[in-house]
C-alpha cells in the first residue's frame, strides 16, 4: 500500500478526480438551480461580478449550469464503468477459467465488438430512444465498454490458474466457484480496478461524443450536452469563450485525471510483477 | 499462411455479417412503430395527411414491413448487397448511396493523412523518447502531447478552432473549400482543400501523437533489453543505424497491430471533429441526418462506417506478416 503513494501519476490524477467529484458534489448546494434555468438570466453577457462564467444565448448562468452537469457526467462515467467492469470481468473470468469453446465464443465476441465502431452502434441505439435520461445513456454506453476488461482479466485468468498456490487449492478438493471465489478473485483485484478505470475512460469518452452529436439527454443538463448546446449556438464562432470554455476545461480536467490514474497504475502492477516475478 | 488469411477472412466476413444484421434488427427492436412516427412528423409540418390509415398502410406495403421478419431481412440483405439503402427523408429524392459517396473521399483524405501522420510521427517520438541518446528537446515535446492524448479530439478541435480561426484568424473557420468556391480539377482547388483541412487534421494528430508515442516507447524499453542490440553494440555499428534498424524495426511490429485495433476509435473521435469544423464529410453529414432525424441516412452512414474499418483491420491483418517475419514463419 505505501508503494501507491510513490506513484506521483497515480496520486495526481485521483487528487483531480477527488476535487471534480467533491465540486461535483459541493457545487449543486452552493448555486441556485433556477439560474441554469433557460431565460433565468440576462443572455449574452462575458463574465461579471453577478455571473462569474457570464451567461449564454439562452439565458442560463454559465457556472450554474457547469456546477450542475459535472456531476451529472461523472454519474454517466461511473455508473457505465461498474457496468462494463461487472459484464467484462464476469466475461473475461468466464473465459480464462473455463477455456476451451466458451472462451473461443467470448474472444471472437470481443473482438469483434471492438472492431465496429462504438460510435456507430451507439449511434444507432440513441437515435432509436425516445426520451433519453442519464441512466439510460449510463447503460448504453456500458453496453460497449465491456471489451477491454473483459480482455485484460481474460489474460490474468489464464495466468493466474496455472500458479502453484491454485494447484494446491484444486488439490485440497476446493473447485470450481469457491475456487474463484477465495484463489483468483482477490488475486485479480488489482487489474479490475486497473479495469475499472479504462472502462469508466472508455464511457465517458463515448458519453460525451454521443452527446455532442445531439444524441444525448435533451431536458437534463451534462458535460457534453452544454458543448452541444454551445456548438448548436456557435459560441465559438460568435467568440463567446466563457461559454464552451468552462466544459471544455472540465471535460479535458476528467481525461488528463483519468490518463494519469491509468498510467500510474500500470506502473504500480508492472513494478509488482517485477518484484514477484 | 493460407489457414492465417482464412480465418481473418472468416472474421471480417462474421463483422461484416452482425454489422448488417445488428443495423436491420436493432430500428425493428425498438419500441415504437417507424410508419406513425414519419407521419406524426409529417402532419406536425403541416403537409397534406389525408385518410391517414390508408396513408400508413400504403406507407408499409411500400417500406416492406408488412412482409414477415425473415423476409423483410432477406430484402434488406439483397438490397445492401446492390448499394440499394433507401432514399434520403431530408433531401428527398437524393439516394442514401449518393449522400455518402459525395462524403467518403473528404472523410478518407482528412482521416487517411491524419492518421498516418501521427502514426509516424508519434512512433518515432515514442522511440526517441526511449533512445538513451535522447536530447532535451525530444523530452520536453513528449509531456504535453502525452497530456494532450488524453483529450478527445473534437475537444481539442473546439479549442484549435477559436484559436486558429477566430482569435487568430490564420485558417478558415470551416467546409472543404470556400463557400462561393466550385471546386475544379487544378492545383488551386487542391490548395484551398488542403488549406480548409488543416486545422481538422491538427485536431486529430495533436489528440493522437502521444497515444502512438506512448505505446512505442514501452516496445522500446522492451526491445532495448534484447541480446541482439548488445550484439550490434559488440560489432560497431553506430547509434543511428542500432536505433533504426534493429531498435525501431523491431518495436515497430506491435504497433502495428496497435494501429488495427484504435482504428475503430479513431474514427469515433474523428466524426465529431468535422462536425466541429463543418467539414463536408461523412461525420459531418451523420450530425445533419441526427438533427433532421433522417434515419435511411444515418443507417447507411452507420453501415459503412462499420464495415469500411473492418476491411482496413482486414488488411492492416493480412500486411502484418509482411513486416513480421516471424508471423511469416509460424503460419506456414
Amino acid at each position: 500500500m505505501r508503494r501507491v503513494w510513490r506513484e506521483p501519476l497515480l496520486v495526481g490524477g485521483v487528487a483531480i478526480l477527488l476535487v471534480l467529484a467533491l465540486a461535483g458534489l459541493v457545487g449543486p448546494l452552493l448555486v441556485d438551480p433556477g439560474l441554469a434555468e433557460i431565460g433565468a438570466v440576462r443572455p449574452r453577457r462575458p463574465p461579471n461580478p453577478a455571473n462569474w462564467l457570464g451567461t449564454d444565448t439562452q439565458g442560463r448562468d454559465v457556472l450554474a449550469a457547469l456546477l450542475l452537469a459535472l456531476p451529472q457526467t461523472l454519474k454517466i462515467g461511473l455508473l457505465a464503468g461498474l457496468l462494463g467492469l461487472g459484464l467484462g470481468g464476469l466475461l473475461g473470468l468466464f473465459a480464462g477459467y473455463l477455456r476451451g469453446w466458451v472462451d473461443a465464443v467470448i474472444r471472437t465476441a470481443a473482438d469483434v465488438a471492438m472492431t465496429i465502431p462504438a460510435i456507430a452502434v451507439l449511434v444507432l441505439v440513441a437515435t432509436n430512444v425516445r426520451g433519453m435520461t442519464v441512466g439510460l445513456m449510463a447503460v448504453i454506453v456500458a453496453s460497449l465498454a465491456w471489451m477491454y476488461p473483459t480482455r485484460a482479466i481474460r489474460a490474468q485468468t489464464l495466468s493466474l490458474r496455472e500458479r502453484p498456490y491454485v494447484d494446491i487449492a484444486r488439490l485440497n478438493g476446493i473447485g470450481g466457484p469457491r475456487l474463484v471465489l477465495t484463489e483468483l478473485l482477490p488475486n485479480l483485484a488489482p487489474y479490475l480496478a486497473a479495469s475499472f478505470v479504462t472502462a469508466v475512460s472508455s464511457a465517458m469518452l463515448a458519453t460525451v461524443g454521443l452527446e455532442a452529436l445531439g444524441l444525448g439527454p435533451q431536458n437534463q443538463l451534462t458535460l457534453g450536452m452544454m458543448l452541444y448546446w454551445a456548438q448548436y449556438y456557435g459560441a465559438v464562432l460568435r467568440g463567446m469563450w466563457w461559454w464552451w470554455l468552462p466544459p471544455v476545461a472540465a471535460i479535458a480536467l476528467i481525461f488528463m485525471g483519468l490518463l494519469a490514474v491509468s498510467a500510474g497504475m500500470d506502473r504500480l502492477l508492472n513494478t509488482r510483477a517485477r518484484v514477484e516475478g | 499462411m493460407a489457414s492465417y488469411v482464412l480465418r481473418r477472412l472468416a472474421l471480417l466476413a462474421l463483422v461484416v455479417f452482425l454489422a448488417i444484421t445488428v443495423n436491420f434488427l436493432l430500428p425493428r427492436a425498438m419500441p415504437g412503430d417507424p410508419v406513425e412516427t414519419q407521419l406524426a412528423q409529417m402532419s406536425a409540418g403541416g403537409g397534406q395527411t389525408g385518410d391517414l390509415a390508408a396513408t400508413a398502410a400504403a406507407m408499409r406495403a411500400r417500406m416492406g414491413l408488412d412482409q414477415p421478419l425473415w423476409r423483410q431481412y432477406l430484402l434488406y440483405l439483397a438490397n445492401v448487397l446492390r448499394l440499394d439503402l433507401g432514399v434520403s427523408v431530408a433531401h428527398y429524392p437524393e439516394r442514401v448511396v449518393d449522400e455518402i459517396a459525395a462524403g467518403l473521399p473528404w472523410t478518407i483524405g482528412l482521416l487517411g493523412t491524419a492518421t498516418l501522420v501521427s502514426f509516424a510521427l508519434g512512433t518515432l517520438l515514442g522511440g526517441l523518447v526511449a533512445w538513451p541518446g535522447a536530447g532535451r528537446l525530444v523530452r520536453a515535446l513528449s509531456l504535453p502531447l502525452i497530456l494532450l492524448s488524453a483529450v478527445p479530439y473534437f475537444v481539442l478541435g473546439i479549442v484549435l478552432l477559436a484559436a486558429f480561426a477566430i482569435a487568430w484568424p490564420l485558417f478558415p473557420v470551416g467546409g472543404g473549400y470556400p463557400f462561393s468556391y466550385f471546386p475544379r480539377a487544378d492545383w488551386r482547388t487542391a490548395g484551398l482543400i488542403a488549406y480548409h483541412g488543416v486545422l481538422p487534421a491538427l485536431s486529430v494528430v495533436l489528440a493522437s501523437v502521444g497515444t502512438w508515442a506512448i505505446a512505442m516507447r514501452g516496445m522500446v524499453v522492451g526491445v532495448l533489453g534484447e541480446d541482439y542490440i548488445t550484439l550490434a553494440r559488440a560489432k560497431g555499428l553506430g547509434p543511428r543505424r542500432i536505433f533504426l534498424a534493429y531498435g525501431l524495426r523491431n518495436a515497430l511490429l506491435p504497433q502495428v497491430t496497435n494501429l488495427a485495433l484504435t482504428l475503430s476509435h479513431v474514427v469515433s473521435g474523428a466524426v465529431l471533429v468535422e462536425v466541429i469544423f463543418a467539414y463536408p464529410g461523412l461525420g459531418y453529414r451523420l450530425y445533419q441526418a441526427i438533427q433532421s432525424k433522417d434515419v435511411f441516412v444515418i443507417q447507411g452512414i452507420v453501415l459503412l462506417l462499420s464495415v469500411s474499418i473492418a476491411f482496413a483491420t482486414f488488411l492492416l491483418d493480412l500486411a502484418y506478416p509482411l513486416i513480421d517475419p516471424r508471423i511469416r514463419a509460424a503460419h506456414t
